[in-house]
C-alpha cells in the first residue's frame, strides 16, 4: 500500500471536526466566564443580558454544534474505513456540511445580536428573532442527509456483499442515524408548526403544553445521539487500542439496538414536575427509562471484559493485575478508563434524576447542570478527544505525535471535571437554582453556598486550559512529518469469535423502526392528543427581540 | 473470563444480562416503594386555567392570593408567577400541618422549589400547578423562580414564611398574610 490519497470522506471529517471543536473551544471560554459570573467574585462585562447570550451561546455551541459536526464527521470516516469502500454521493455530504454551516452562522449572528436570548431549549411562548429557529432547522436538515447517507452507505455494502455482516462500527452509526431520524420528530414539529409561526408574527398564541411535550419528546434521544460516538469507540476502538479484542460481537449490535429502542419512548421523564402531563404516562415513561439503563450496563461488562483479555495478553495476572498491564500510556485507552469512572458517579446521578420523586429534590437545580455536565461534557467529549487523537493521523496522514501531551490534556479535562462537578451537584442540592446570573450572596442561605462556587470555577479554569491544550495538539498533527500509510495501525478492534453470519435482525433495523413505532405510539399518543381534546387554553406570546 | 469458545463468551454474557435485568427491577422496585411508601409524586393535576384572564375572574385574581384556612381546615396558598414577580411576595404557612399550594401564570413559563425541602414545580401557562407538602422546619424559606423567564429571572424570588403552629393566627376571613400575623 503506497501513500493514501486523501478522499472525499477524509476532507469532509477534518471539515466537519475542526468546526465542531472550534465551537466547543469557543463554548467554553464563555463557560468559564459564566461560572465566574455566578461566583461572588466581580466578574467584568457582566449584565443580565449579557449572561443569557452567553449561555444561550454555549448551550447552543455545546449541544447542537459541536455534537451534530462531530457525529457527522465521524460517521463519514466510518464509512469508509470500516466498509472499505468509497463514501457514496460526497456531493450531497458537502451539501449537508454547508447547511450546517450556514444555519450556524444564522443562529449565531441572532444570539450576539440579542436577539434570541432565550437558551438552547428555547421554551415558548418566549420567542427569539425567526432566524435562531430558521439556523437551527437548516443545521438539523444537513444533520438528515447525513443519516440518508449512512443509510445508503450501509445498503450500499449489503447489496455488494450479500450475507456478510455490516461491521460493528458501521453498524452502530447507521443505529445512531435512525436513532436521530425518530429523535429530530419532535422538536421540528414543534418548530415548524409552533415557534416559527409564532416568532414571524402569524400567530399570536401558542399551546405550550403541547409545546412542551414535543420538545420533551426529542430532548432525551439527542443524549444518545450526542454519546453514541463514545459507544463506537468503546466498542470498536478501545480494545484494539488496549492490544485485545472486542469480547462479544453480538453483545455490541444487541446494546446499539437498545438505545435505540429505548431512548425514544422516556423524554417525559424531563416533564416530572409539569402539570400537563397525567401521573400514569410519567410513570409509564419511568418504566421504560429504567430499561435504558440496560444497554449501559452491558456496555460496562463487554468493554472491561475486552480490557480484560488485552490485559491478560500482556501479562497482567491474578483478579485485578490484568488492570495494571493495561497500556495506559495510549490517549485511547487512558480516556476510556476515565470515561467509565465519570461514567459511574454521571449514572448513580442519573438514577436519582429519574425516579418519579425524587427528582423534586433536584429538578431545576444546579444537581442537573452539574450532572450532564459531568456525563457529557466528561465522558462524552473525553471520548471525542480520544477518537480525534485516533484518526487524526490517518486523516491527514502525518506521524502521531508524542502522546505527552495528549494525555496532560486528558488528565486535565477529567480532574477539572471532578473539581467542576462535584461541588456543583452539592450546590444543587442546597437548593441553589440554575440558570442565574448573578446570586444575591447578601442572603444567609446563599452566603454559604459562594465558596462552592468559587471551587467549581478553578475547575472551569482547568476544563478550559485542557480545551485549548486540545486544539493545540490537533494543530500540532497538520505540521507534523508526513508518513506512508502503511504506518498508521488498522483503528478497529476485531471480535474474539469474528461473526461470520448474523441474523438479519442484527444485521439491519427494519424490524426494530417497527417496534420503535410502537413504543412511541403507545408512549406519546394520549399525551400528545390530549392538547387537542382538551382544548387547552394558549399562552400569548412574548418577543424577546432587540434588547427587551 | 473463558473466551475459548462461542458457547463460553454466550454463556458469560447471558448471566451477566440476567444480573442486569436484576438491577433494573430493583431500581424499579425501589422507586414504587419510595412513590407509594412517602406519597412521593410529582404535581400531575392537569387543570387548566386561561392565562389571558386568570387576573379577572376566579380564584386568581388579587384579592384572593395568598394563604387562607379554607373548609376542612384545608390551608391552601395562592401564588401567581409572573415576569418578574411573584404576587404576593410573601407567604406564611403553618409548620406540621399539610399546607397545599396552587400556582398559576398569565405570561411565560416560570417554576419553583422551596430551599431545604422537596417542593418543587414547573409552572405553564395554560395550567394550575398544584403540590401538597408538609414543612416541618420553621423560618424564612427562600422560594426563586427556577426556569429561565427572561432577562429579569435572577431577580425573582418570593419568601415562604414558615410559623410554628401555634403563631398562626388567620384572620376572621381564614386569611393569614406576612405582614400581618
Ligand atoms: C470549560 C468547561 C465548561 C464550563 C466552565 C462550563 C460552565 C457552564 C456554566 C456556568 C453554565 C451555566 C449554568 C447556569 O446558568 O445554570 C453552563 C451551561 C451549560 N453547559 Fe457548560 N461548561 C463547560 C463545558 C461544557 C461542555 C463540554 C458541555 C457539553 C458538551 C457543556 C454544555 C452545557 C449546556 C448544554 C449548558 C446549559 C445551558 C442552559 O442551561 O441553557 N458545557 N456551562
Ligand atoms: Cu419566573
Ligand atoms: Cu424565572
Amino acid at each position: 500500500m503506497g501513500e493514501r490519497a486523501v478522499t472525499h470522506a477524509r476532507r469532509l471529517t477534518l471539515a466537519h471536526l475542526w468546526v465542531a471543536f472550534a465551537a466547543f473551544a469557543v463554548a467554553a471560554v464563555l463557560g468559564v466566564w459564566q461560572m465566574w459570573a455566578r461566583s461572588p467574585l466581580p466578574a467584568p462585562y457582566l449584565t443580565a443580558e449579557s449572561y443569557f447570550t452567553s449561555v444561550t451561546a454555549h448551550g447552543v455551541s455545546m449541544a447542537y454544534v459541536l455534537t451534530t459536526f462531530m457525529v457527522m464527521g465521524f460517521g463519514y470516516y466510518v464509512a469508509e474505513t470500516a466498509l472499505g469502500r468509497p463514501l457514496p454521493l460526497p456531493r450531497f455530504a458537502w451539501l449537508g456540511f454547508w447547511l450546517g454551516i450556514i444555519g450556524s452562522a444564522m443562529t449565531a449572528v441572532t444570539i450576539f445580536a440579542g436577539n434570541a436570548t432565550v437558551l438552547f431549549t428555547f421554551y415558548p411562548p418566549l420567542t427569539a428573532s425567526p432566524f435562531f429557529y430558521i439556523g437551527l432547522v437548516l443545521v438539523v436538515v444537513g444533520s438528515w442527509i447525513w443519516c440518508g447517507l449512512m443509510l445508503w452507505a450501509m445498503l450500499d455494502f449489503k447489496r455488494a456483499n450479500p450475507g456478510v455482516p455490516v461491521p460493528l462500527a458501521m453498524f452502530a452509526t447507521v443505529a445512531n442515524a435512525v436513532l436521530w431520524l425518530w429523535t429530530t420528530v419532535g422538536v421540528a414539529a414543534e418548530l415548524l408548526f409552533q415557534i416559527i409561526p409564532a416568532a414571524f408574527g402569524w400567530n399570536e398564541s401558542v399551546d405550550v403544553g403541547l409545546s412542551r411535550t414535543l420538545f420533551s419528546w426529542t430532548l432525551h434521544a439527542i443524549v444518545y445521539f450526542w454519546l453514541l460516538p463514545a459507544y463506537i469507540a468503546f466498542y470498536t476502538m478501545a480494545p484494539q487500542a488496549a492490544g485485545g479484542r472486542l469480547y462479544s460481537d453480538t453483545m455490541g449490535r444487541l446494546t446499539f439496538i437498545l438505545f435505540l429502542i429505548y431512548s425514544l419512548p422516556v423524554g417525559m421523564h424531563h416533564l416530572f414536575m409539569d402539570p400537563q402531563q397525567s401521573s400514569a404516562f410519567k410513570f409509564l415513561q419511568m418504566s421504560f427509562t429504567a430499561l435504558v439503563a440496560a444497554p449501559t450496563l452491558l456496555t460496562v461488562f463487554t468493554i472491561s471484559a475486552s480490557l480484560e483479555i488485552a490485559g491478560r495478553l500482556r501479562g497482567g495476572k491474578g483478579y485485578f493485575g490484568w488492570i495494571a498491564a493495561l497500556p495506559w500510556e495510549r490517549p485511547m485507552v487512558l480516556a476510556t478508563g476515565m470515561a467509565f469512572f465519570m461514567l459511574w458517579f454521571g449514572g448513580g446521578g442519573g438514577l436519582i434524576n429519574m425516579s418519579f420523586g425524587m427528582n423534586a429534590m433536584v429538578h431545576n437545580t444546579s444537581w442537573v447542570t452539574a450532572h450532564f455536565h459531568l456525563i457529557f461534557g466528561g465522558t462524552v467529549v473525553i471520548m471525542y478527544f480520544a477518537i480525534a487523537y485516533a484518526i487524526w493521523p490517518t486523516l491527514t496522514n502525518r506521524l502521531p505525535m508524542s502522546p505527552r501531551l495528549q494525555r496532560l490534556q486528558l488528565w486535565l479535562w477529567f480532574i477539572g471535571m471532578m473539581v467542576m462537578t462535584l461541588p456543583w451537584h452539592y450546590l444543587g442540592l442546597q437548593g441553589q437554582w440554575r440558570r442565574v446570573a448573578t446570586f444575591n450572596y447578601s442572603d444567609p442561605i446563599i452566603a454559604g453556598w459562594g465558596p462552592w462556587v468559587i471551587v467549581s470555577l478553578v475547575g472551569g479554569i482547568i476544563l478550559l486550559a485542557s480545551a485549548l491544550l486540545f486544539v493545540w495538539n490537533l494543530l500540532q498533527f497538520h505540521s507534523a512529518r508526513a508518513v506512508v500509510a502503511t504506518d498508521l495501525r488498522p483503528i478497529y478492534a476485531l471480535a474474539v469469535h469474528p461473526p461470520e453470519r448474523v441474523p438479519a435482525a442484527l444485521n439491519g433495523f427494519a424490524l426494530w423502526n417497527v417496534l420503535v413505532l410502537v413504543l412511541m405510539v403507545a408512549a406519546y399518543g394520549y399525551p400528545i392528543a390530549q392538547f387537542f381534546i382538551i382544548d387547552a387554553p394558549e399562552a400569548i406570546v412574548h418577543r424577546v427581540n432587540g434588547r427587551g | 473470563m473463558r473466551a475459548d469458545t462461542e458457547q463460553e463468551i454466550l454463556k458469560t454474557e447471558l448471566w451477566w444480562t440476567a444480573l442486569v435485568i436484576a438491577i433494573v427491577t430493583a431500581i424499579m422496585l425501589a422507586i414504587i416503594y419510595a412513590g407509594v411508601v412517602h406519597h412521593i409524586n410529582p404535581p400531575s393535576n392537569i387543570e387548566t386555567i386561561d392565562p389571558k384572564t386568570l387576573h379577572l375572574t376566579g380564584e386568581f385574581t388579587e384579592s384572593n392570593l395568598g394563604t387562607r384556612v379554607e373548609a376542612g381546615d384545608q390551608v391552601t396558598s395562592r401564588v401567581v408567577a409572573t415576569q418578574f414577580a411573584f404576587q404576593p411576595q410573601c407567604i406564611v404557612v403553618p409548620s406540621n400541618r399539610t399546607v397545599t399550594l396552587r400556582f398559576a401564570t398569565p405570561d411565560v413559563i416560570h417554576g419553583i422549589l422551596v430551599t431545604g425541602t422537596n417542593v418543587n414545580t414547573m409552572i405553564i401557562p395554560g395550567y394550575v400547578s398544584q403540590v401538597h407538602t408538609v414543612f416541618t422546619k420553621t423560618g424564612d424559606l427562600l422560594m426563586p423562580c427556577h426556569e429561565f423567564c427572561g432577562l429579569g429571572h435572577s431577580q425573582m424570588w418570593a419568601t415562604v414564611r414558615v410559623v410554628p403552629e401555634d403563631q398562626f393566627r388567620p384572620g376572621p376571613d381564614g386569611r393569614a398574610s406576612c405582614d400581618a400575623r
